[in-house]
């Protein structure tokens, strides 16, 4: 232990100059680094967390079973037009959870079921029993695929939808089958961004049945193929939205819009939009055959707006007037021109620090470092005199690699984690405090300084390494089941046990030994 | 040097395990009055594990909390209770989770549009926090899971570098620490947040770490004081330790203070827990840790415990052995010139960590690494 090689001392001096030049960055203000820094050495700072720097982190959820519904209910649509079309007769058909079922009412068309079913998907499985009763299923790969499909096309959504509203520096990230998380560094006011982020924005374009009078509307007495849609802000006397009877069929869908902006008419915001080409084609004829009827724009199951064709519109362009407002109509078009979600998606978790709170913590967090880290410096000093400055001196060695560590792996300094600094300072020295026990006892027991210190650095290295690693699991357990700042915290504490074990078992050792041998004293000042 | 602070004197012959009947009362009282008041009263748990709302906001004059709060309690969204935080500028709003996540949004929506109504400009929104019922029940799940599975591991490790009635031992202790420090939640109603269970993992590891020093201290003196009766050696295990166990504790009490003092608001309950977990786990491992031992070996309490700690006889046996062969190389060797001399000495004294070697091999092993070395300096010496 006293025996110290030249290549380790190199060693050690290395890998603290490194994490020293690592480190030095986080003094500065990041203007001063930008300018009078110098260019060849690392001007990485620590990454700061959102509840440091402030921000929003938002958890979203999107129902993808929602995506496979949709897919089996177009199905059931398919199977009865097929079925009809081939004239065999049925009963019971409809959506069961993630299935189509139904139950053939004469058992001689069998095969032509079977064979009619397994066209409505290539991944269709068909199961059918002797009595006529058929379930059709996708394959499981299908359904992941599927599911998996509308989580990423979720994230590329949700990616535009943010881009455009100009927040700088997002991270989408996926995690796991369902789920998006989403920080928005710097964003002080996520509500509009909230809103836009739960809105699906599927807009479609539909006919008015004007066959049904407004009694049977309210009564919900309606034609097949017709539906009672609620309008988005016409209410009436009670309080209740205004309902439309809407034709199913889709005539354009929002798909074909290839651009969408705000704009005024008359004074009033409104927005306007743009198709491809075959969007504009297809609301060409659609606008000329029904000159003179009523045309609702439907957002999200909601009417925003059913105006009456007054001629055809062969541009393929077109203007949707509703009650909006500047922003309202910002934001339609800002959603219009993103892209609609393929299934709703619902905000899980919210988590929104204001860049003073932010700014307070790191104030605070900084001073209760320094604080602690005097105080234990100069308890350190005046309780083990030199040894305890060659125990603060590792101490400061130990914050420095930390620092520079965080900055290297660019890992995350949260809240917590500034407490998990702070929380190093105290137990660092414990290492060194481990040693300098056993050296004393080990000089009580009558030993020269030399073979006291070779004693302790010897028999606290084992109890050193099985205390810190019972402290280390810990950090590593954290790690992985905690999130976000709590993450921080596992991380800092980590970093700081290794460091502490390195300062403590190299650098004040190394120190030292190095005085010892060359001052030779008599007794040790212990 | 007249100077510097001592805490304890050199040696301490404290007989801690005289008082253990009293001190196990004591420590088992206070557990069972944990587990009590965790299963009448119940923990304060925060928005991350109950789901709900959390809004602070900072005002620019002491902010009125009274009109705040029938301001709020108007927009019916159930429970909404504000509370000062840290400063009269500054106030916590919780509000109750509420149907579903959508309305938990509206609820946001509307509480911010009351607030913005009638403070126009005067406020400051520092921090939202939302957590839904399903992510709530998540965290829960994933808290206990890393609680069970660190207490679990730390078993296991000291299980593998001692032996199992010092893994029971510890756990025992570690159990206390943490029994207590949920306790104290209850008792005093403190908001319990997925940061309290990383300092209750911290907790965990910090009191498991004095622990393991103490046992070491133990396993040490098993080996050399094989005659010693239990009870006494356990005493002077943790007396060998208590200057460092205190030393630790107060330094780590330090940097927790500063960060109590100085370290804001958001944190307060998070280091609260700490340095009630330390302090625990400092009394545990003083008091409890050491003195579990004698029960855990149970009808052999005064005696060497031959049989239970068999492995630690084996390792102290093995010593020796080593320790007579050393002797004679050391005395076969010319004179070696001090820094040598040096090298030889420790050998002599060295202690093997090598509990589970067989007295032979690792005689044959130590030997021959001995020549091999003394072969080489006496190379160098030419």
């Amino acid at each position: 232990m006293l025996r110290i090689r030249l290549w380790q001392v190199i060693v050690v001096v290395l890998v603290c100059a490194a994490a020293a030049l690592f480190a030095v960055p986080n003094l500065f203000s990041q203007n001063s680094l930008g300018n009078s820094y110098p260019d060849w050495l690392p001007s990485q700072q620590v990454n700061l967390g959102l509840d440091l720097q402030g921000g929003s982190h938002l958890l979203l959820e999107v129902e993808v079973a929602k995506v496979m519904e949709e897919r089996i209910d177009a199905m059931v649509d398919d199977a009865r037009t097929a079925l009809r079309g081939e004239k065999i007769g049925y009963t019971g058909l409809k959506r069961r959870g993630e299935m189509v079922v139904l139950q053939l009412t004469k058992l001689n068309f069998l095969e032509k079921a079977r064979k009619l079913l397994e066209d409505l998907d290539r991944e269709a499985i068909v199961v059918s029993s002797d009595d006529g009763a058929f379930q059709v299923t996708l394959s499981e790969a299908a359904v992941a695929e599927r599911k998996n499909s509308a989580l990423s096309q979720s994230i590329e959504i949700i990616r535009r939808r943010i881009d455009e509203t100009g927040v700088s520096e997002p991270t989408i990230q996926r995690q796991g089958d369902d789920r998006i998380l989403v920080q928005l560094p710097g964003l002080q006011d996520p509500e509009r961004l909230k809103r836009l982020l739960g809105k699906t924005a599927k807009m479609t374009f539909h006919l008015v049945d004007q066959s049904v009078s407004d009694t049977d509307v309210a009564r919900g007495r309606l034609p097949p193929g017709t539906m009672r849609l609620p309008s988005d802000d016409e209410i009436d006397e009670a309080g209740n939205p205004r309902y439309y009877p809407i034709r199913k069929r889709i005539m354009v869908s929002g798909d074909s819009l290839v651009d969408s902006q705000p704009t005024f008419q008359d004074n009033q915001a409104v927005v306007s939009f743009r198709f491809d080409a075959s969007g504009a084609k297809k609301f060409g004829r659609v606008t000329q055959e029904n000159v003179g009827r009523p045309f609702a724009i439907v957002l999200d199951g909601r009417v925003i707006s059913a105006p009456v064709i007054r001629e055809a519109i062969l541009g393929g362009s077109g203007i949707i007037s509703g009650t909006f407002n500047t922003q309202s109509a910002r934001d339609l078009a800002l959603l219009l021109r993103a892209g609609a979600l393929p299934a709703p998606m619902t905000i899980l978790e919210e988590r929104t620090v204001g860049p003073d709170l932010g700014a307070d913590s790191v104030e605070a967090g900084k001073i209760a470092c320094l604080i602690g880290l005097v105080a234990v410096i100069v308890f350190m000093l005046l309780y083990y005199g030199l040894f305890g400055i060659v125990a603060d001196i590792a101490l400061v060695l130990n914050l420095i690699i930390i620092f520079g560590l965080l900055s290297i792996l660019q890992a995350t300094l949260t809240l917590p984690g500034i407490a998990g600094i702070v929380l190093t300072i105290g137990m660092a020295v414990d290492a060194n405090v481990l040693i300098y026990e056993r050296i004393r006892e080990e000089l009580k027991s009558g030993r020269s300084p030399f073979s006291a210190m070779e004693a302790g650095y010897k028999r606290a290295f084992t109890t050193i390494l099985d205390s810190n690693l019972t402290t280390l699991i810990a950090a590593v357990i954290l790690y992985i089941f905690g999130s976000g700042p709590v993450q921080g915290f596992a991380v800092t504490l980590g970093i700081g046990i290794v460091t502490s074990m390195f300062t403590a078992m190299l650098v004040s050792r190394f120190i030292l030994v190095w005085w010892l041998k060359r001052y030779r004293p008599k007794t040790l000042p212990l | 040097m007249k100077w510097r602070v001592r805490l304890l004197p050199d040696k301490t012959e404290i007989p801690f395990l005289r008082w253990r009947k009293s001190l196990f009362a004591i420590s088992a009282t206070l557990a069972i009055i944990s587990v009590a008041l965790l299963s009448s009263k119940g923990l304060n748990f925060g928005i991350d594990f109950e789901g709900g709302i959390l809004i602070e906001v900072g005002t620019e004059e002491p902010a009125k909390i009274g009109e705040m709060r029938s301001a709020l309690g108007e927009l019916g969204l159930g429970e909404v209770s504000l509370q000062e935080f840290g400063s009269d500028t500054e106030v916590l709003i919780r509000i109750e989770r509420q149907a579903d996540d959508a309305a938990d949004q509206a609820a946001i929506t509307a509480v911010r549009a009351a607030l913005d109504s009638k403070y126009v400009g005067e406020l400051s929104y520092r921090r939202t926090e939302r957590v839904g019922a399903k992510v709530g029940a998540e965290l829960i799940q994933a808290g206990a899971i890393a609680m069970v599975l660190a207490i679990a591991l730390m078993l296991l490790y000291i299980w593998f570098r001692f032996e199992l009635p010092f893994a029971i031992g510890a756990i025992i202790a570690l159990v206390h620490d943490v029994l207590l420090t949920i306790g104290m939640f209850a008792l005093f109603g403190l908001e319990f947040n997925l940061a309290i269970v990383a300092a209750i993992l911290l907790i965990v590891g910090y009191s498991m770490n004095d622990t393991v020093v103490v046992y070491d201290r133990v396993r040490e003196n098993l080996r050399k004081y094989k005659k010693m009766p239990l009870v006494d050696l356990l005493n002077l295990s943790v007396n060998d330790t208590l200057s460092r166990t205190v030393m630790t504790s107060l330094t780590t009490l330090l940097a927790l203070g500063a960060l109590l003092i100085f370290g804001g608001e958001v944190i307060r309950d998070f280091t609260i827990a700490m340095i009630w977990g330390v302090l625990v786990g400092t009394y545990s491992s003083i008091f409890v840790a050491g003195s579990v031992l004698v029960y855990i070996n149970p009808g052999k309490g005064t005696n060497m415990t031959k049989t239970s700690f068999g492995g630690a006889e084996r390792t102290a046996k093995l010593d020796g052995a080593v320790q007579d062969e050393a002797v004679q190389r050391f005395a076969a060797l010319p004179d070696l010139g001090e820094e040598n001399a040096e090298a030889s000495e420790t050998e002599v004294t060295e202690v093997s960590p090598d509990a589970e070697l067989t007295g032979s091999r690792a005689r044959r092993r130590a030997t021959s690494s001995r020549e091999r070395r003394n072969k080489r300096r006496r190379k160098k010496r030419r």
